[in-house]
């Protein structure tokens, strides 16, 4: 029998706000356990949120970028339930009114563009973290992500298999790094969804009972949960057995999804207005502000590297793909002249190496300033493009500035015409018979000659300048 | 000399006129406090920093505020710094917050001494201060009789002398009736004008923090260090706030006051039914107009705050789950046991009988029906009192349908008995308006209240109208024979 998926994803994007959504403390990852807490993120009685309009404007240049309604009164709700972690036993989230409704986003497939709907997307506050193996006998309780600002962008279920469930969450991610929402870091949790997951028999309308699996934090996981979850309900329905509508968890340990226990949820969050919270109300001027201060968006930027700097379709592309890789480029390029050396380097050797450290760019040891200098000297013909190769390596490796090493390990090229003549002048008289049948028509052997140059300057002779004086002295 | 009995007017005289120092008036003021410990006003007091601060107010010469080293007491239900605060309750009962609510940093800051926390109903949930964990207190006027409630410590305390004002709060009526019961003057401001950050919350949308003195005059000294926008609390309004003490000596000729038709007098006791007929004339003497103004929606006032104020309980008190701070159960299997155990050995019966309440009315399938019905209700209110108002300047009533009762004798089989104890105050908590309370004579020896209504931010003309009236009246001046105690 020939069955279908249908998906629907939840996404929960931490929002990048200096502070959290209802007080002032900070939201930096990392920090000690239970110090970015004040009074108003445990909790404490008498205590009472205020709203940090910045996730805001965030949640609104998300809205804006997918071309959804922005609803310029938010309400907040409370969604009631115990848990350890969340410190007032209610979080203040979005119900009825979200901040965000409709709009779409383009996946890239394979072979086509296909747009995914959303339904809706609204601002939340995060809870902390439980940490249950690290003291014997205790669960141990971080309030430091409590409060911290969310945005849960609800897709429609038209999402067809787990690599379009990838594909969003790729687009989601290039998305929310670009407009600066967030800096999209899914090891730390910044990016992350729920997946929806039903199928039905080909040609049907209805829609197959779902489950929902919870908290998937890597591309590779999404893929790998979704498939499991597929074959699993496919499985059963060939049984003839029902799926059961529920909550679930990928253990990417086991590579399967498993249900939560009943206690990990609860079932009636008893949602109503929060009453302490007004509503806030975004003005027109506010909107206008945002519009103005939007950033440039992947495609925008591929116009911008064809039409300014003369890059290829396919280049821009590339480079406009990713956020970090795009900011360094335009660091760089104000930098030089010779734009498509640069993006030859962006796209060639530079990707080589973050591909296989895995890192992102902002992440390595280069910068926009070294990167620059790099491409000056190969330009300027300090040093050739081979030596900038090694150059290249140390950089990585050290962070020192081309000019240093190039100084520290005596790698300048040599240019100068009367230094590669003399060295020339050693070649041709240590190599009599080489110089004999060149001049009887061995033209090949030219490029011995331009060798053994190389050799005896470590490659640092100026090819240009060996080339024509070379052809000089061989007359 | 004897500071019992005097109000903060006097007191404030005395010490311009160096008469006594703020540290002996702060000394006398524990003195009595512990004279009267059987009253039971007083949860935790405030001995070492109290005389500490008084010492540093006697040491500025500086100082023109009309607070600086007046002894006050403050509700157990705002957060102070360092000094334990417990709504009451077993599972607070070994709270000290790291901060001040603002109502109290603002009388603080205006010199007032804090001298101790009042007892009252846990949680604030309650018309007779018997759901205490800290045990019930007595009405100064009546041993063995109650003081009303919530902030019934508050009164007993001021109504005994023992400080010349106290702060409150008020849901339902927590200020003006325990300040009926005890014979003394107790103030509800207007919804946000006095900021809730650090009092600990009963009903977000309801709660009010606000004076309880002996006399109008002293609610507007008090309310005037109390008011103002807090950048805290996002629900506090953001408007001037007038010099309440300025005006409140205009006459009340012209002065249009409703009564409202839907509260039917007749079926009250006749004795408090009396006696707001008296005040019906003296009010009249005084150059005031009555006009009898309809309500329509008013008698819904009941049912729909004990819909909304549940709810909103049910959700603001389950941060109190043992997990962080206040009372933890012990011998727990799992963190569902922990909450489980500890919040039914924390709380009192009737808390919990309100977080089941408004746990009920906000659960999928009968949300619409109660919580979002009653929201629908209120706004009808709300619109009632805006038509009224265009009308008249404010409102009159009873405070309460009765004087103070026997220890015991209400609601202890019924709990919707009590509850009825709000049927004059609760419709100013839904609709977010001003009102007053004021002694206005007794029944059976057991002091009665008038309660005054005003529009949005009209605590002004309710603080006029009451000083003009206490001017010309003597309820005020009445005190309890204390030989009991």
């Amino acid at each position: 029998m020939s069955w279908e998926t249908v998906i629907g994803l939840e996404t929960h994007v931490q929002l990048s706000t200096k502070t959290k959504l209802f007080s002032r403390a900070s939201t930096a990852f990392g920090a000690s356990p239970n110090t970015n807490v004040n009074l108003i993120d445990c909790g404490l009685p008498g205590v009472l949120p205020s709203v940090n309009k910045e996730a805001f404007y965030k949640a609104i240049r998300f809205g804006m970028a997918i071309d959804a309604q922005i609803n310029q009164t938010s309400i907040f709700d409370r969604k009631n339930y115990f848990y350890a972690d969340l410190p007032k036993g209610y979080q203040i989230t979005q119900m009825d009114l979200p901040i965000v409704l409709g709009g779409s986003i383009d996946i890239q497939l394979e072979e086509s563009i296909k747009t995914i709907n959303i339904t809706r997307a609204h601002l939340e506050e995060d809870a902390g973290k439980s940490i249950h193996d690290e003291y014997d006998g205790f669960s141990a309780i971080d309030l430091n992500r409590a409060g911290t600002p969310l945005l849960e962008i609800v897709s429609e279920p038209e999402i067809s298999d787990a690599k379009e469930a990838v594909a969003y969450m790729k687009a989601m991610h290039q998305l929310v790094t670009y407009l600066d929402v967030s800096d999209g870091n899914m090891a730390q949790g910044s990016l992350r969804c729920d997946a929806n997951v039903s199928i039905r028999k080909k040609g049907e309308k209805e829609l197959g009972t779902r489950t929902e699996i919870k908290n998937i934090n890597s591309f590779k996981f999404i893929e790998k949960a979704i498939n499991f979850e597929v074959k699993r309900q496919i499985k059963l329905l060939e049984n003839g057995d029902k799926v059961t509508q529920e909550t679930r968890l990928y253990d990417s340990s086991k590579d399967e999804t498993r249900p939560m226990r009943s206690k990990e949820f609860a079932n009636d969050y008893r949602y109503f207005p929060e009453p302490d919270l007004l509503p806030v109300v975004i003005s027109d001027e506010e909107i206008q502000k945002i519009r103005n201060e939007f950033p440039e968006l992947p495609k925008e930027k591929e116009a911008r590297y064809q039409d300014k700097f003369g890059l290829s379709a396919y280049d821009s592309q590339i480079i406009s793909s990713s956020k970090s890789m795009a900011d360094f480029f335009d660091a760089a390029a104000e930098k030089i002249e010779n734009y498509s050396l640069l993006s030859n380097w962006l796209i060639g050797e530079i990707s080589a190496y973050l591909n296989k450290e895995q890192i992102e760019i902002h992440k390595s040891k280069l910068t926009s300033d070294n990167v620059a200098m790099l491409i000056n000297r190969i330009d300027d013909q300090t040093i050739s493009g081979k030596i900038g190769k090694s150059i290249f390596e140390e950089m990585c490796l050290s962070g020192s500035t081309p000019d240093e090493i190039i100084e520290s390990q005596g790698l300048e090229q040599i240019s100068d015409d009367g230094a590669i003549e003399e060295i020339i002048m050693t070649v041709i008289g240590e190599n009599p018979s080489q110089v004999k049948a060149y001049l009887d028509g061995k033209d090949k052997l030219f490029g011995f000659f331009v060798g053994q140059v190389m050799k005896l300057t470590e490659g640092k002779a100026n090819p240009k300048a060996v080339n024509s004086i070379l052809k000089d002295k061989l007359k | 000399m004897s500071v019992q009995f005097k109000s903060i007017t006097e007191l404030r005289a005395m010490l311009d006129d160096k008469l006594i120092s703020a540290s002996e008036l702060t000394q006398e003021s524990f003195q009595l406090a512990k004279k009267y410990k059987e009253l039971n006003c007083f949860v935790t007091m405030n001995e070492e920093s109290g005389k500490k601060n008084a010492n540093s107010i006697d040491l500025d010469n500086e100082s023109n505020s009309m607070l600086a080293g007046i002894p006050l007491a403050q509700k157990d239900l705002f957060c102070t710094e360092g000094l334990r605060t417990t709504c009451s309750s077993k599972i607070l009962a070994n709270f000290i917050p790291p901060y001040s609510a603002t109502a109290v940093k603002k009388l603080e800051d205006a010199g007032s001494i804090t001298i101790g926390k009042t007892n009252m109903d846990e949680f604030a949930m309650g018309s007779s201060n018997e759901t205490s964990f800290f045990g019930n207190v007595h009405n100064p006027w009546k041993k063995g009789y109650v003081p009303g409630g919530s902030s019934g410590g508050s009164a007993a305390a001021v109504s005994a002398g023992i400080v010349p004002g106290a702060t409150g709060t008020d849901t339902g009526g927590s200020i003006r009736q325990p300040a009926a019961h005890c014979g003394i003057t107790g103030l509800k401001p207007t919804y946000g004008r006095v900021s809730r950050w650090g009092m600990i919350a009963f009903a977000s949308s309801l709660d009010q923090a606000g004076p309880l003195a002996r006399t109008a005059e002293d609610c507007a000294i008090l309310l005037n260090a109390m008011s103002g926008h807090d950048s805290k609390d996002t629900t506090s309004l953001n408007s001037t706030v007038p010099d309440f003490s300025e005006n409140i000596n205009q006459p009340l000729d012209g002065l249009k006051i409703g009564i409202i038709k839907e509260f039917n007098l007749d079926d009250l006791d006749k004795e408090v039914q009396a006696r707001f007929e008296d005040s019906k004339r003296t009010y009249e003497k005084l150059g005031a107009q009555f006009i009898e103004v309809s309500l329509p929606n008013i008698s819904a006032s009941v049912p729909t705050y004990y819909s909304i104020a549940p709810a909103e309980c049910s959700s603001n008190l389950s941060r109190f789950d043992g997990v962080r701070f206040g009372y933890r159960a012990e011998d727990t299997d799992d963190l569902n046991d922990l909450y489980i155990k500890s919040r039914s050995e924390g709380f009192g019966d009737e808390v919990k009988r309100r977080i089941l309440i408004g746990t009920y009315a906000l659960s999928a399938g009968y949300y619409d029906a109660y919580y979002k019905k009653a929201q629908q209700v209120r706004r009808l209110i709300k619109n009632d009192f805006d038509n009224v108002f265009q009308t008249v300047d404010i409102l009159m009533t009873p405070t309460s349908p009765n004087t103070a009762f026997k220890f015991g004798s209400k609601g202890s089989q019924n709990p919707i008995e009590l509850y009825l104890e709000d049927l004059f105050t609760i419709s100013s908590n839904l609709a977010g308006l001003p009102a007053i309370s004021i002694p206005h004579g007794q029944v059976n020896s057991l002091p009665v209240g008038l309660q005054l209504i005003g529009n949005f931010l009209r605590e002004d003309q309710l603080l006029n109208a009451s000083h003009v009236f206490q001017q010309n009246s003597d309820f005020h001046l009445a005190q309890p024979n204390l030989e009991n105690f």
